[in-house]
């Protein structure tokens, strides 16, 4: 072996420099069938504990619905699995290689997992089309950005995304002339963009008419399978229209899993839910 | 000319810009060197001069709009950046001065002299040659934005905090070069430069070559930020001064890119101050004074926002405004430019560009 050759090995020329090397996070592993484990998280904000020893594991594929009283901690819990909020302890995997707690919120977003806000929050001064486009999977380093064209298949892409939302009509319109549930829908759509494994969609259907909410389960319903979806929601009708697994959320910890009917019979849950009232609004 | 049909139909009014700049940049010398002083036409050397001037302005106000009103960050210090170049120049037309200083030394500028310093400190070497020089033009304000944007985006600094921030930076640099032992010749600054690349600076072929330099500048300047505003980079800017959550979480890594974008303003506001400075003749430390990148923030605020060519316009009209106005009534010109400013975000908040917009044309146009 010359000198040379020595050299290059020991140094391959396409590495020279680490930061040019793309930085690809470990794939996602689902052998055991559980796409998100949640153990022993704590947070607390200023002596308050937002989150306090939780579990949950959400199984690839599932729908599963998070449920809880206003400030149970349901929007903090997103926060930590999206990289917004560190835990003060506990641990967060994405499948079986993948550590949340360290990586970014980008990083995170490209691993796989896609974020609706609880609210509506989509580019208002950009077309639909643009919107997706943002968001779309493949490269996000500026340089790439800068020189990115939409290309034929990228644009099969997003008019399939948008019939599965049903804005293909607004495409060219701008974001911020949508209706609520409209941006709601294109939200959905901007994280489908990314081919997500795993979606956490906040308070989708808060105020939506009863028509968009109808929508919305169907919509969230065919999205879960080939990837998991959780959703938050406060709308007792509506996570029973689509649930087949619901947590219970109460300060910051489990209270109770199961199906709805276990829940919702469950007398912790009917206690602190519902404040002790008889369960008749969440038998109706 | 096809790129002017071309961006005609798809952009009408960058068309017409870089159109008018083509004109003024052929035209301006012609009328000013081509014909007689008698001349009705006549267009004489100080308003060459004053017009590129304004062209610099225009430019830097261009990288205002970049910062401001793309990526929605509230600049209060881009003065820095266009001192910076505007220095950099300086120390090439200083080192071109030669022993033909006050004092005749062969090497040190009279300031240094002055001072008794004994040699050449090792921050001017390099700055007899015009290349290096351009080439610090950009990478100065490149750097020192660079570094600055590195450290407020990093932490996340946004809004407020960041602009008194910016305006921190253009006054702590202001600070330093008043002391004369920085270099920089303290409160006096460069001047007295005699010529560049070997032409004087005081004939009337210099002033038009630096005038149509100045247009070109623009133009080009103006194509490239183009380029990036209609990219989806541009997008993304537009997006993350909108929702800057929303792109982190979609995969972004927003300090990214609004260091990479934040820095190209900074090089665009370098060259509008390189190209000022041989035409002004002189480059003292009041350029970093805060209220001058305030100014330039309120060109932009009334030219209107993220248009691009709506900061040329506002470049332009102020400073006409203003060397009229100073000229005619000079304890009130400032009251002046306050008014302007409270109008114009009271009732137009798109600025002119706004008002233009609402023209209807015949032809429905690409105007943004
Ligand atoms: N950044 C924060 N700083 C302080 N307190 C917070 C913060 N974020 C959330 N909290 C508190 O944590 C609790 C849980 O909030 P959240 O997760 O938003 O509840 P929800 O279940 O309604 O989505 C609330 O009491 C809220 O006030
Ligand atoms: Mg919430």
């Amino acid at each position: 072996m010359t000198t040379l050759e020595r050299f290059r090995n020991f140094w391959p020329r396409d590495r020279v420099f680490d930061f040019l090397v793309p930085q690809t996070p470990p794939d996602l592993d689902l052998t055991h069938g559980v796409i998100l484990y949640l153990e022993g998280i704590t947070v607390s904000f200023g002596g308050f504990k937002a989150i306090d020893d939780l579990n949950l594991y959400i199984e690839d594929g599932e729908l599963r619905c998070i449920i809880g009283p206003n400030g149970a901690g349901k929007s903090t819990l997103m926060d930590i699995i999206t990289g917004k909020t560190r835990p003060d302890a506990g641990s967060a995997w994405f499948g079986q290689q993948i550590n949340l707690l360290k990586m970014t919120e980008p990083e995170i977003a490209r691993a796989g997992i896609g974020r609706k806000f609880q609210k509506p929050t989509v580019f208002e001064n950009h077309t639909v089309q643009d919107n997706l486009e943002l968001a779309m999977a493949g490269p996000k380093a500026v340089w790439p950005t800068l020189t990115a064209r939409l290309n034929a298949a990228q644009r099969e892409r997003i008019e399939s995304v948008l019939e599965t939302v049903g804005l293909q009509a607004q495409i060219h319109r701008r974001a911020g002339a949508l209706s609520h549930g409209q941006k709601q829908w294109l939200e959905i759509g901007m994280l489908l963009m990314q081919n997500p494994k795993l979606l956490l969609v906040d308070e989708p259907v808060a105020g939506m008419t009863q028509q968009e909410s109808e929508r919305t389960a169907e919509l969230l319903v065919s999205l879960a399978g080939p990837r998991s979806v959780v959703v938050v929601e406060h709308d007792m009708e509506f996570v029973r229209s689509i649930a087949r697994k619901v947590t219970v959320l109460h300060q910051g910890r489990v209270l109770a899993e199961g199906s709805m009917d276990d829940v919702q019979h469950d007398p912790r849950v009917v206690e602190v839910y519902l404040g002790g009232e008889p369960c008749s609004t969440l038998k109706n | 000319m096809t790129i002017f049909t071309h961006l005609y139909k798809e952009d009408r009014a960058g068309g017409v810009l870089l159109g008018l700049l083509l004109a003024a940049g052929l035209l301006v010398p012609v009328l000013n060197l081509g014909l007689g002083e008698a001349h009705p036409l006549h267009l004489s050397t100080y308003t060459v001069t004053l017009l590129g001037k304004y062209l610099c302005y225009a430019l830097l106000a261009m990288a205002v709009d970049m910062a401001w009103g793309y990526l929605g960050i509230l600049t209060l210090g881009h003065g820095a950046f266009f001192a910076l170049g505007g220095y950099a120049m300086g120390m090439y037309l200083m080192r071109q001065i030669g022993s033909r200083g006050v004092y005749g030394h062969p090497l040190l500028p009279d300031f240094m002299v002055f001072l008794n310093w004994k040699e050449l400190p090792w921050f001017w070497h390099g700055f007899d040659g015009f290349i290096f020089a351009l080439l610090m033009v950009m990478a100065v304000p490149g750097l020192l934005a660079f570094l600055f944007g590195w450290f407020a985006f990093r932490s996340r600094v946004t809004g407020v905090y960041l602009s008194i921030m910016t305006q921190a930076l253009t006054y702590a640099l202001m600070l330093a070069f008043f002391r004369n032992d920085l270099g920089f010749g303290g409160n006096n600054g460069l001047t007295d430069f005699k010529e560049i690349l070997g032409f004087s600076l005081q004939a009337d072929g210099t002033r038009a070559g630096l005038f149509a330099a100045s247009a070109a500048a623009l133009a080009l300047g103006y194509l490239a930020c183009r380029f990036i505003t209609r990219s989806r980079l541009g997008k993304l800017c537009t997006a993350i001064r909108d929702q800057e959550d929303r792109a982190r979480f979609i995969g972004y890594r927003v300090e990214a890119a609004k260091l990479w974008v934040f820095v190209f303003s900074a090089v665009l506001a370098g060259i509008a101050g390189a190209l000022y400075v041989p035409q002004v003749g002189i480059i003292n430390p009041t350029e970093f004074a805060p209220l001058a990148s305030i100014e330039a923030v309120v060109w932009v605020a009334v030219g209107g926002r993220a248009t691009l060519y709506g900061a040329v316009l506002g470049a332009l009209i102020i400073n006409y405004a203003k060397s009229y106005l100073t000229a005619a009534f000079p304890d009130a010109w400032l009251f002046g430019l306050g008014a302007l400013f409270v109008l114009v975000t009271l009732f137009l908040p798109q600025g002119v560009a706004g008002l233009l917009q609402m023209v209807p044309f015949r032809k429905k146009g690409g105007t943004p």
